[in-house]
């Protein structure tokens, strides 16, 4: 019986008076298509934060493979395998999708530390580059500034870059957040075709993205987990439309 | 296959765009060297241009590349200068040895204390690095033994590899031993600033979340690149005394600090050839202003800062970039290492 | 030995008048003000040239050398400063740095490079002595006016509607705004205020560090940047520890070992800023 891909053992976070994480736990398989809802303010990205090491926890554990990595920085716990995107775009204004993508694929590759080589010129990263740049649909504007490009290519480039690390599991934090109608079915495209082995964490508000893409489902309310479990059983779930129709209510 | 083959011809074409040397920049480091045969009367001119181009240059490196914000580049331009001085005044006179032994002091130094710059914000930064080289300007002080306190110190060099002279008899062998060691030292950045390194330090600088999140370790590379740039800001400082043949405690002085973080932001942080130009800008714009109001040339530089910062530097770039067809080449360049 | 302390007291106390401005405004608008010492440099001009040219008393001075810099203050903020609240940090400090760099020639060129000295009135000179320890008047009047301020501003903080909008605005600028706090009007009033006290700083320290010449705003720079630093800047009663914290620190280190002398505020900022980068005085976790 093999590790789950990723675990959370008792998580918690207070911040002052505030507890944002309450006692979470939860495991996600390999190859899992794991969602994470919740009504606003639930604490959704402050457990991603935990655990990808952004904001270290009050208590609790994080797990990767099997492994605690709840002492590691973030950056050493990507090169482990564990990748996110961000729910409001983190890229690099200025570099260009290939430059950004040839970053993320030497870092991988170990030579992010080489002062020499003209960067992405080793053999193989073009070719990684080239992958990458089509599964996205990014061809085109490979060589423009990250700025210049619109607001739904930025998006796609956002979870290509996490994908460029070869991650284990890949958190996605709202990733149709904001995206114009016209290009939204790229990112449903693009979330489709993830690799099989990887495992994925799905943050949404957007429940037809939810129910078509997640094969279990975790709900989050005031930072601690409501219940888990189906997409069918969670769709019946009278508490969990009571929590979202109470959410409406005041919202 | 063909559409593939298109797309990684174009990758490579893209990610190798500034790897070649370009005409204008052969033709620019070409020209320094004419410069240096054909007006011998301006050569310690253009000494000090080059000396202050290597210094602007240091800052760059972290300045423009990794966007650490530093007023203490001084401690290090000081260091080296010192070093070779006082090796100098003990008989250890030779240029090379002088310069090695002050760059390497100064990236011992800069080692040590690159940790300082990762935690906090730009302000504990920027006081930080101010308080270093301030502290050193006070050591300096008051280990009169050794500096020579207020009086600085007075030497003479030994010949350039035991043949040319580069001292007062020496100018234009001095302007061309800086002008070698800027070019090497600059080849070398030019290199550094497009490879894998390089790419990762402009990611934190634009991103250090992101960066982070991509598995860089910022805190090494942020060391590494600090390091290196107080290499190079040392040798600056030993080109100096070794070839002015004087050392002064106005090295480690808040003014030099500030006025190289000048000359690299009128040149353009980011493009390493912006702290050359800002420096011959820079020191060009000092003279003529000088010539003419003496004690107040400092005032004009100063409304000139305002007004960069006013107007905003990267539109006063980008209004360059539609100016002419090298400045677009250049603008094409910009922003990325 | 306790006179030293006294006078590192009323050193300390003199820093926190000239440095609190500056916190202040890190604090609350979260800005690198490099040029704060230029404010402080008005001060101490106003306060030697009233003196010298028309022959006011000095105390009367004091008023005048708080004012000046606190209008001053106020048309700069309104006209330039504003438009950098958002700014990098690099442009922030380029652009004070600019300030300064136009402030010192102007002051060389109407006023001169010599240090203009502040010439004390006969009864503030001399020292007295108490219980076997002396103490100067100058610096007992120091200590009283500066701690003075200090009361009234913690007490006005504390006690006034405008002080909490302050404190308010200081912690969540956005919040506060939410909440009707006229942001704005608060910025242009502390920034004022701060630049008046340094002013009122600068008329006072003029005769402690041996007059006022145009060098002074970058010569004091550091140690008004490592109050600011030391104290943290989420509040005044973290730079008044910190300022007393540093006055004691300096005027002791000097006297006992001068050979190291300057050198060792600059240590002491560099091992707090090494141990808590948001500041020594600052409760929990600062910015």
């Amino acid at each position: 019986m093999s590790a789950p891909a990723l675990e959370a053992r008792g998580l918690m976070k207070q911040f002052g008076a505030l507890i944002a994480t309450d006692n979470v736990s939860f495991a996600i398989a390999r190859g899992a298509r794991h969602a994470l809802i919740g009504p606003n303010g639930a604490g959704k990205t402050t457990l991603i934060n935990l655990v990808t090491g952004v904001v270290p926890p009050t208590e609790g554990q994080v797990l990767l493979e099997g492994r605690d990595v709840t002492a590691l920085p973030a950056s050493a716990r990507v090169r482990l395998g564990l990748s996110r995107t961000f729910q409001i775009n983190q890229l690099f204004p200025h570099l260009t999708p290939a430059e950004s993508l040839g970053l993320a694929i030497s870092e991988r590759n170990n030579s992010g530390a080489d002062f020499w080589r003209i960067a992405g010129t080793r053999p193989g990263i073009v070719a990684e580059i080239e992958d990458l740049l089509a599964r996205f649909g990014l061809e085109a504007e490979m060589d423009i500034p990250t700025r210049k490009l619109p607001y739904g290519k930025q998006r796609l480039l956002e979870i290509a870059l996490a994908l460029a690390t070869r991650p284990r599991v890949l958190l996605l934090d709202e990733p149709a957040a904001g995206v114009p109608e016209e290009e939204r079915q790229d990112i449903l495209a693009a979330l489709a075709a993830l690799p099989a082995d990887v495992a994925i964490l799905l943050i949404e508000h957007d429940m037809d993205l939810v129910f078509s893409f997640a094969t279990r489902i975790s709900v989050l309310v005031a930072g601690r987990l409501f219940t888990e479990g189906e997409p069918d059983e969670i769709a019946r779930d009278q508490r969990v439309r009571a929590v979202y129709l109470g959410e409406e209510a005041h919202g | 296959m063909k559409p593939d083959d298109k797309l990684a011809r174009r990758l490579e074409a893209h990610l190798r765009r500034r790897e070649k040397w370009r005409w204008p920049e052969i033709a620019f480091w070409l020209a320094i060297l004419a410069a240096i045969f054909t007006i011998p009367s301006r050569d310690a001119l253009i000494n000090e241009i080059l000396i202050a181009g290597l210094f602007a240059l240091s800052l760059d490196l972290i300045l423009g590349l990794a966007g650490i914000v530093s007023l203490g580049q001084a401690a290090f331009f000081g260091v080296g200068a010192y070093a070779a001085a006082i090796l100098a005044s003990m008989g250890l006179n030779d240029p090379i040895f002088g310069l090695v032994v002050g760059a390497a002091l100064a990236a011992a130094l800069g080692f040590v204390t690159a940790p300082l710059l990762l935690r906090g914000s730009d302000l504990t930064r920027l006081m930080v690095t101010l308080g270093i080289a301030l502290m050193l300007g006070e050591l300096a002080n008051r280990n009169a033994w050794l500096t020579g306190g207020a009086d600085g110190l007075n030497f003479s060099m030994g010949k350039l590899i035991g043949l040319f002279p580069i001292g007062f008899l020496g100018q234009r062998n001095a302007a061309l031993y800086s002008f070698v060691v800027l070019f090497i030292l600059f080849a070398v950045a030019r290199r550094l600033a497009q490879s894998p390194f390089g790419l990762a330090l402009a990611a934190i600088r634009e991103n250090r979340l992101r960066a982070g999140a991509l598995g860089i370790a910022t805190g090494r590379r942020i060391v590494a690149v600090y390091t290196v740039s107080a290499a190079y800001a040392g040798a600056a400082g030993a080109l100096l005394a070794e070839t002015t043949q004087i050392a002064s405690l106005d090295l480690f002085d808040f003014h030099r600090s500030a006025n190289v973080m000048l000359m690299v932001i009128i040149g353009g942080a980011g493009w390493l050839y912006g702290g050359l130009i800002g420096a011959a800008a820079f020191i060009v714009l000092r003279d003529v202003i000088s010539a003419a109001t003496p004690e107040y040339w400092e005032f004009w530089i100063g409304a000139l800062l305002v007004m960069l910062v006013l107007v905003g530097r990267e539109r006063i770039g980008e209004a360059f970039a539609r100016l002419s067809p090298w400045a677009a080449a250049r603008s094409l360049r910009r922003g990325a290492a | 030995m306790l006179t030293i302390l006294f006078d590192g007291v009323a050193y300390g106390m003199l820093l926190f008048v000239l440095a609190c401005g500056l916190s202040v405004t890190l604090g609350l608008m979260n800005f690198i003000n490099l040029a704060h010492g230029a404010f402080a440099m008005v001060g101490g001009y106003v306060t030697a040239l009233l003196m010298d040219r028309a022959g006011v008393p000095f105390l009367a001075t004091l008023p005048i050398a708080f004012v000046v810099p606190a209008v001053l203050g106020v048309v700069l903020e309104r006209t330039l400063y504003r438009r950098l609240y958002g700014a990098s940090p690099l442009d922030q400090v380029l652009f004070t740095i600019g300030l300064v760099f136009m402030a010192m020639p102007i002051a060389s060129y109407f006023i001169g490079s010599e240090p203009e000295q502040v010439h004390l009135p006969e009864w503030l000179s001399g020292s007295l002595t108490f219980h076997g320890v002396g103490i100067g008047v100058y610096r007992l009047l120091i200590v009283a006016i500066c701690g003075v301020l200090a009361a009234a501003i913690q007490l006005f903080l504390v006690e006034t509607r405008f002080g909490a909008q302050l404190r308010a605005a200081v912690d969540d600028a956005r919040v506060a705004q939410g909440l009707g706090v006229d942001v704005d009007r608060i910025f242009a009033i502390a920034f004022a205020v701060g630049s008046g006290l340094a002013g009122l700083g600068g008329a006072l320290a003029a005769d402690v560090v041996g007059g006022i010449d145009p060098s002074f705003p970058v010569k004091f720079l550091v140690t008004f940047l490592i109050v600011a630093a030391i104290g943290g800047s989420k509040g005044i009663l973290g730079a008044l520890y910190g300022a007393l914290l540093l006055g004691v620190l300096d005027v002791a280190g000097k006297y006992y070992i001068p050979e190291v002398g300057a050198f060792i505020i600059y240590a002491v900022m560099v091992v707090t800023l090494i141990i808590r980068p948001q500041g020594l005085f600052v409760r929990g976790d600062g910015r």
